[in-house]
Formats: C-alpha cells, sequence, structure tokens
C-alpha cells in the first residue's frame, strides 16, 4: 500500500515536470477532441499536433473512438460550460446549432489573412459561413463516390476502364456472365446504401437534380421521371452483389476488390487506405474513377475543425494558431499524404500525391465538377430520414413509384 | 410499533440519498424527456413547444413501426423460448447425471458473455458465406441454405436465436435452484402412486415453481424492453431497417440523427406502453395484498 502510495506520488510528480515543461512558451495549450484513431488516421492528425508543437504550443489530443461519440463528447462539454479548445465535426450542418447559441469564435480574421477564399472551392466556404463569417477550418477534401476496380479482373475480360453508368453497366454484365468473380463488391449497411445511391443519383442524373433534392428538398422534382430512372439503375445494381452483402463492412468489400474476388465497388476515397495497406499501387493494381453520364460531378465531403468561443485570452490565441497552420501548404500537403484526402486548398504541389488523389485534384480544379456532400445540403435529420427510405427500398421489393413518393414524402416533412 | 424520533430522522437521512436519486435521476430525467418530446428540439434541446407533432411523425414512420413489430415478435418468442429451453436444461440436470457442474458452467456459459459479443459471434455463424451454410455446402451439401440473416423477412429472428442461446443458462440455473427447493417428499409420494414422471414435472412440479417462473419472466422482459446491443452488432438493425427495434430508434435519433425531439417521443411511448403492460399487473397484486 504504502509502495504504491509512493509510486503515484513519484508518477504525479514526473507528469507534472513534464506538464510544467512548456510553459516558458507562452502557456498555449490546445486540447483537440477527434475520431481519427486508425493508423493512418492517427498519422495524419499528428501532423497537426506536431506542427502546432513546433509552433509553440502544447498539443493535448483527445481522440474519442467512432465519430458519432467524439461529437457528442465536445458537443455536450461545449453547452455545458467546459468545451475543449477545437473540435472536429464533418463540413456540413452539424455546427448550425451552436452557431445559432453563440458558442463558436468565428475564425474570419484568420481566414482573410490568409486569403482562403481564393484558393479553396466555393461549397467549402459556403459550408464553413454562417451569417456572413466563417466559423470552421475546412481541412480536407473526401471524394464520396469513387469507383475502384481491379484492373486484372477487368482485363481478364477484356473490359476498359468504365466512365458512364451506361458503361459500368455493361462491364458488370460482362462479369456477371463470366461468372468467376462478385462483380460489384458491396457493404450492405445504411449508410453505404444511401452511399450508393447518391452515386447513382449524381452520375445518372447529375448536379442539377442532386442539389435540388438533397438542397432544395424540392419534393416534385423527386417524383419526376428522371428520378425513377435513377431509382430503376440504383435497384438493379442489386443483381451484381452477393448474397454475403448485407451486414458487410466498406472495408471487407474493398479487401474483395484487392483479392481479386470482386471486381468492383464504389466507396470514398478512405478505401485507398485499404489498397495502401495491401501493397497495392494506384494506376497499376486498381483504377479509379467517378462515373458520369454527364461529363462528372464529384461528390466532396471532408472535415472541419471548429472552436468554441472562449474568455480566456491564451485559449483564443492558441485556436486561431490551430486555424492558421492547419491550413498553410505544408500542413496541407503532408496531412493529405498520411489521410488519403486530398488538400482543400488548391494551389499546393500535387505531384506528391498518388494518382487517384491527383485525379481528385482535377475533378476538383473544375467548377462544373464540384458537388457538395449530402451532409453540407441537409441537416442530419433529414439525411437519416431519406436513409431510412433508402434502405427500405434497396431491402424490400418496393417499387420505383413507391420509393419515389416515399422520397418526396420526406422532403415535404419538415426537417 | 412506534419508533422515536431520533430512529425515524437516522432513518430518513439514510434513505435521503436514494430518494433524491430516484427523485432526480428517475422521475426527473423521465420528467424531462417528456417534455422533449413536446418540444421540436433538434441537436440541442430547446423549449419550441410543438404539442403532439413529434407523435404523428412517430406513428407515420416506417421504422419506427417495424421497431415495434419485430419487439413483440422477438419478446414474445425469446420470452417463451428461454423459459422452456431453460427450464429443460434445468430438468436434464436435475436427473443426478455425472459432470453436472461441468454442464452447469458450459450452460451459463453464454450469459458471462456482453450481447455485443454474442451478436458477432452469431452474425459470422449465420452469414451465408462465412458461416454455417458455407460449411454445409463445404461438406457436399449443395443445397443447404441457412440465410436467414440477410433475408429482411427472417432477421429478426436470428436476433431470437442468438438472444435465446445467452439467455437460456440464466433460466437454466434460476429453474434448477427452483427444482432443487422441491421437496424430496413428494418425489417419493408420486412414485408410491406410481406417476410418471413428466406427470409429476407437469402436473405437480411446475405449479410449485412459480416463483421461479416469474422471476425468469421478469428478467427476460426486462431485456427484452432494453433490446439495443444484440441488434446493433449482429445486423445493425437491416437488411434495410428489418430487424430494427425501439430504443436503437431512440439512441440512433438522438445522437447520430441529431433529432432530440423525435428521439424522445419514441421514448415516451415505449415508457408508456411499459406502463401500460405492467401497471395492471401492480394493480391486481396490490388488491390480492389488500385483502390477504
Amino acid at each position: 500500500m504504502k509502495r504504491a502510495l509512493f509510486a503515484s506520488v513519484a508518477i504525479a510528480a514526473m507528469a507534472l515536470s513534464l506538464a510544467a515543461k512548456p510553459v516558458a512558451a507562452e502557456e498555449m495549450k490546445a486540447e483537440v477532441i477527434h475520431w481519427w484513431t486508425s493508423g493512418g488516421e492517427a498519422a495524419a492528425v499528428k501532423v497537426f499536433a506536431d506542427q502546432f508543437t513546433k509552433a509553440g504550443g502544447t498539443w493535448i489530443d483527445s481522440a474519442v473512438a467512432g465519430a458519432a461519440n467524439a461529437r457528442n463528447a465536445a458537443i455536450s462539454r461545449t453547452v455545458s460550460g467546459n468545451p475543449p479548445t477545437a473540435m472536429q465535426l464533418n463540413t456540413g450542418k452539424q455546427f448550425d446549432e451552436l452557431v445559432e447559441g453563440d458558442l463558436l469564435a468565428d475564425v474570419d480574421a484568420v481566414a482573410t489573412e490568409g486569403n482562403w477564399k481564393s484558393v479553396m472551392p466555393a461549397a467549402f466556404i459556403a459550408a464553413a459561413t454562417r451569417n456572413g463569417k466563417m466559423y470552421a477550418v475546412p481541412i480536407n477534401i473526401h471524394g464520396q463516390n469513387w469507383l475502384w476496380y481491379n484492373k486484372a479482373v477487368l482485363a481478364s475480360i477484356g473490359a476498359a476502364e468504365p466512365k458512364t453508368w451506361d458503361d459500368a453497366f455493361a462491364v458488370l454484365d460482362k462479369l456477371k456472365a463470366d461468372g468467376k468473380v462478385i462483380p460489384l463488391a458491396f457493404s450492405g449497411q445504411k449508410n453505404w446504401e444511401q452511399n450508393l445511391f447518391n452515386s447513382v443519383l449524381i452520375g445518372v442524373s447529375g448536379g442539377s437534380m442532386w442539389v435540388g433534392i438533397m438542397g432544395k428538398h424540392d419534393a416534385a422534382l423527386a417524383q419526376s421521371a428522371e428520378f425513377k430512372q435513377v431509382a430503376v439503375a440504383y435497384k438493379k445494381l442489386k443483381d451484381y452483389v452477393d448474397d454475403g452483402a448485407p451486414g458487410r463492412n466498406w472495408n471487407d468489400a474493398t479487401n474483395l476488390v484487392i483479392q481479386g474476388k470482386a471486381g468492383m465497388q464504389i466507396m470514398g476515397d478512405w478505401a485507398k487506405g485499404e489498397f495502401a495497406a495491401a501493397g497495392k499501387v494506384a494506376d497499376k493494381d486498381y483504377g479509379c474513377t467517378v462515373l458520369s453520364n454527364h461529363g462528372g460531378g464529384y461528390m466532396m465531403g471532408g472535415d472541419v475543425f471548429v472552436f468554441p468561443k472562449t474568455k480566456d485570452a491564451s485559449t483564443s490565441k492558441a485556436q486561431m494558431t490551430l486555424a492558421k497552420l492547419m491550413l498553410t501548404p505544408e500542413t496541407q500537403i503532408q496531412f493529405a499524404l498520411k489521410k488519403g484526402s486530398i488538400p482543400v486548398r488548391s494551389d499546393v504541389d500535387a505531384s506528391l500525391l498518388d494518382a487517384c488523389a491527383q485525379k481528385g485534384m482535377r475533378y476538383v480544379a473544375d467548377k462544373a465538377q464540384q458537388l457538395p456532400s449530402v451532409d453540407m445540403l441537409a441537416p442530419p435529420a433529414l439525411v437519416g430520414a431519406l436513409q431510412d427510405a433508402i434502405s427500405q427500398y434497396w431491402n424490400t421489393n418496393m417499387s420505383a413509384d413507391e420509393f419515389s413518393a416515399k422520397v418526396a414524402g420526406v422532403l415535404k416533412a419538415q426537417y | 410499533m412506534r419508533l422515536s424520533l431520533s430512529t425515524r430522522v437516522s432513518a430518513i437521512s439514510a434513505l435521503l440519498p436514494a430518494l433524491l436519486v430516484m427523485l432526480v435521476v428517475y422521475i426527473g430525467a423521465t420528467g424531462w424527456t417528456v417534455w422533449m418530446s413536446l418540444t421540436n428540439s433538434r441537436m440541442l434541446p430547446n423549449n419550441n413547444f410543438v404539442g403532439l407533432r413529434q407523435y404523428e411523425s412517430l406513428l407515420s414512420n416506417d421504422r419506427w413501426l417495424t421497431s415495434v413489430h419485430n419487439i413483440v415478435i422477438y419478446g414474445v418468442l425469446f420470452v417463451s423460448l428461454a423459459l422452456a429451453i431453460g427450464f429443460l436444461l434445468a430438468v436434464a440436470i436435475d436427473q443426478r447425471v455425472r459432470a453436472e457442474d461441468t454442464i452447469r458452467s458450459i450452460y451459463l456459459y453464454p450469459y458471462s458473455m456482453s450481447f455485443v459479443v454474442t451478436g458477432l459471434v452469431w452474425q459470422w455463424l449465420l452469414n451465408p458465406t462465412l458461416g454455417i451454410q458455407h460449411v454445409l455446402r463445404g461438406w457436399g451439401f449443395a443445397g443447404a441454405t441457412f440465410d436467414w440473416i440477410v433475408r429482411p423477412e427472417t432477421a429478426i429472428y436470428c436476433l431470437v436465436i442468438a438472444g435465446v442461446w445467452q439467455a437460456s443458462g440464466l433460466v437454466m440455473a434460476i429453474m434448477l435452484a427452483g427444482l432443487r427447493g422441491i421437496d424430496d417428499e413428494i418425489w417419493k409420494a408420486a412414485r408410491v402412486d406410481g406417476l410418471p414422471k413428466w406427470r409429476v414435472y407437469v402436473s405437480i412440479v411446475i405449479p410449485m415453481m412459480g416463483a421461479s417462473f416469474a422471476t425468469a419472466a421478469v428478467l427476460l422482459s426486462t431485456a427484452v424492453v432494453r433490446l439495443y446491443d444484440l441488434s446493433v452488432a449482429m445486423t445493425n438493425g437491416g437488411p434495410g431497417i428489418a430487424s430494427e427495434v425501439p430504443a436503437k430508434f431512440v439512441m440512433d435519433h438522438l445522437f447520430e440523427r441529431a433529432n432530440i425531439g423525435l428521439a424522445t417521443a419514441a421514448a415516451t411511448t415505449m415508457l408508456l406502453t411499459v406502463i401500460a403492460v405492467v401497471a395492471p399487473y401492480l394493480y391486481w397484486r396490490a388488491r390480492k395484498e389488500a385483502a390477504r
């Protein structure tokens, strides 16, 4: 007992002396809540931590496993008056109510100083801005509607890279007739069912339909013939998935493609992490493209950091320092390399990135291709209600007409 | 019996913390939940009264209706199967079998696992491309099909299988204690009368074990109401919304979907349902006790 007491005192003393050290550097401390816990993600967030340490601050890492858990922890701490210095959210509407409640500090001064508006896609500026001020720092762009395919498998049936959904269906038919592999690797969980639907919606009918449905909640559009066409194409994809798909994790589906057991998968660019972990090289072992019948549409999502309001001057200084250094070109490129996303700035040197990320940079550079993700267009409650409808449609024998009526109903209800 | 004042004061002060916890945590939180269900709260709680609008949208919500339907199926099957299997296991062990301790531990073992682990194990077993179906086909039974978990019509029964597998051991332990409490004289008397064994169980032993059955049934029923983790771990409510349950509806809407109003309306509906079931029973028991 006595020894244990002594040991704990010794440890506490050591911890104190360690913690006391950086005080010399003007006590700039930042407690950051985020949900990046897997290998590549943790390495990516360490880029920020290292930069902050270099700038003379102390980074206190509060990683919480699971996006929803991390958000809840951070938000309830902010509401109860004990906020972290910075917290991660998804680019979109997740911080609407925090701004309404006057709980966030704006980063407008830093944004103007760094001239963010000229280097970032307009959709990201809009997603971070409330009442004319920027309240969030977008740090990366994740493309969510990529098609990943195994080059060897496609070569074995003599198929080239599909460009449009019509091409893709032709390839899928060939793969199915060949019968050696699962044509489409799929992870049958609600959010991936929704992501696949979103990809088909953008690819088959284009950006104006996408923004009309998700952004303007136009119920009439959901009952148009064009939307029903999307619904039919989406449901048709079910013919190409295997029996084990329901409930499968997305990375298990990616691994089916990696191992050559499946031909292709629709997934966000985080799938690249799986390819990289298996030692596969972009454009050599696997290919990537965004399917579109209308010349393009790159569904962009990402992460932001927001900074809860504080009265403490040193915390406030830490917040603005963080905001600034997260967006320096050097941090941006290092972060993107580790995370598998692409930089949110268009003026960085892309030559270090892999072939697929460079492709992504080219998509983002073209204004006509930029489409905001569903989280940027619709509040979580609406996204959730749509998710239920899509999931029901995918898994039951609901007709396309019933489905479009259902979606129209969800859009009409106030979320 | 009259207690002196000081005894009463100390008794009350000893009970005070528990009373406060009950008032604040249970009653207070329940009241707050009911109030929230009458507002249009989204991510953060607010006090904008909207009447019963959340309940209206709840009752037209497919996912909620499916959840309620599922919990009824699950509840009836889970409680009755777990009771039946647990009782039969206990009877089997009660036959003075060899290695009773070992067998008892094996039966009770699943209960020591969390629902999450149970759910994952059964998810793998039931997955047609990894589990039982795959193995059977590998053995040459090409037509073997056991794909309940990936079919929307049958997914909920997979939850029942996993739930019963986990809970039967506990029921067995309770029942075994009950069986051991039956006086040996009864068995001797029955043997003298020449009654067959099954008849003794059905007509004499089971009626005597009312308390054991009631205990087990109450424990199982509370597990039904709070069913959440099994659905999350095993099917995540899928395929589609086929194996959604009410508690999961509440959790998802409370956190992921930032819809406090709808989530609390669902929680309140669950509470009212439980009260509607339990209140007549409590009333009946109170009457019975008063009559004594």
